[in-house]
């Protein structure tokens, strides 16, 4: 990869892009804390929300330093509106059922884990730092949604089904994942992210064994019309940062 | 196994550093024995209690009946021979 330094505005928005999937995706795994099936759940799920949010802190606040406009983590996180959130929708899709949880949980998890492994040798140092350390959150991560996927679709015949309508009915939003564009690119080029066409690849393969394992059937590809990357949400986002946002919004500057 | 209720109890057990022993620390319910390391590891090790864990289910416990308290350990009692503690301790050693 070559590596001439990123455009600022560039790498700012690549940071909201990955530190907002993380965010969002905390957020709601966070709404399972007190709902769980069993107690062991509930601190399993909360653990790994906890290291989702963790991840867009470091994200997060470095794109604030990188803006340059003296914006803290906690600004980018409470006062941005829908239309500036770029996570790609999959991440805000609701609960449903456990099953629909761990099945966006696993497609989350791998396409994380593909991301930074790569990015952990990227040019941009901080990143690079940011990714490795995301590396090791993220492998226990996948073993803890995988393991429940496996369960689930080679469990009994209802979880099967549950597990296989939560694949067939999420699969459709992976595509955005890997749909690359001028940004994905630029990143790429300038040695900062991996090709997304790569991060795909194994991405795949990771799939394929973890649904045989669960004996499970991967839906076709389809076409994609999800934009969240750019800022298009679906109607889920709103109701994620009012809650999320209400604190701030209703004392601004409020502190812990 | 769909109803947590009916997942076995497990004995968790944890080696807080190399070259200490596991020391029993709680338990847990799980629906096997993997399953019992991913929650020993949620719930006894987030706040960096140990570098490695065993889970033993708890039915393979052979626990000793507090009804035989009496004949299993008084007899120990009146038995203080056999604490090392009639030993003159040199001056020199400084950390027994």
């Amino acid at each position: 990869m070559s590596a001439s330094a990123p455009d600022t505005k560039a790498l700012f928005r690549y940071l909201l892009r990955l530190g907002d999937l993380s965010l969002v995706l905390g957020q709601r795994l966070g709404e399972w804390v007190g709902h769980a099936p069993a107690l062991e759940e509930d601190l399993g799920m909360a653990n790994i929300a906890l290291d989702l949010i963790g991840q867009s802190r470091l994200l997060l606040s470095y794109a604030g330093e990188i803006e340059g406009g003296g914006r803290s983590e906690d600004e980018i996180a409470y006062l941005r509106e829908q239309s500036e959130y770029f996570n790609p929708v999959l991440a805000e899709q609701p609960n449903g059922d456990f099953g629909q949880t761990i099945v966006r949980q696993v497609l989350i998890d791998a396409f994380q884990l593909e991301l930074y492994e790569r990015m952990a040798a990227c040019s941009e140092e901080r990143l690079a730092a940011i990714a490795a350390k995301s590396v090791k959150e993220t492998r226990y991560h996948l073993r803890y949604s995988g393991s429940w996927l496996v369960r689930l679709g080679d469990g009994t015949e209802k979880s099967h089904a549950l597990a296989q309508s939560a694949v067939d009915r999420l699969w459709p939003y992976t595509v955005e994942l890997f749909a690359e564009d001028e940004l994905d690119r630029a990143m790429a080029d300038c040695g900062v992210a991996p090709r997304l066409a790569e991060v795909r690849a194994a991405w795949d393969a990771r799939l394929d064994e973890l649904l045989a394992q669960a004996t499970l059937k991967r839906p076709d590809d389809r076409g994609y019309s999800w934009h969240g990357k750019r800022g298009q949400h679906s109607e889920h986002l709103g109701y994620i940062l009012a809650e999320l946002q209400y604190l701030q919004r209703a004392y601004p500057g409020a502190r812990w | 196994m769909h109803d947590s209720r009916h997942w076995p109890l497990y004995e968790v057990f944890v080696r807080a550093r190399g070259g200490l022993d596991h020391k029993h620390v709680g338990s847990l319910h799980a629906a096997d024995e993997r399953m019992a390391i991913e929650h020993a590891r949620d719930l006894y090790t987030r706040r960096q209690e140990g570098v490695s864990i065993w889970v033993v289910p708890s039915k393979a416990i052979t626990a000793s009946d507090p009804g035989e308290t009496e004949s299993l350990f008084e007899p120990a009692r009146d038995k203080i021979y056999r604490h090392p503690t009639f030993y003159d301790i040199p001056d020199e050693v400084k950390t027994l």
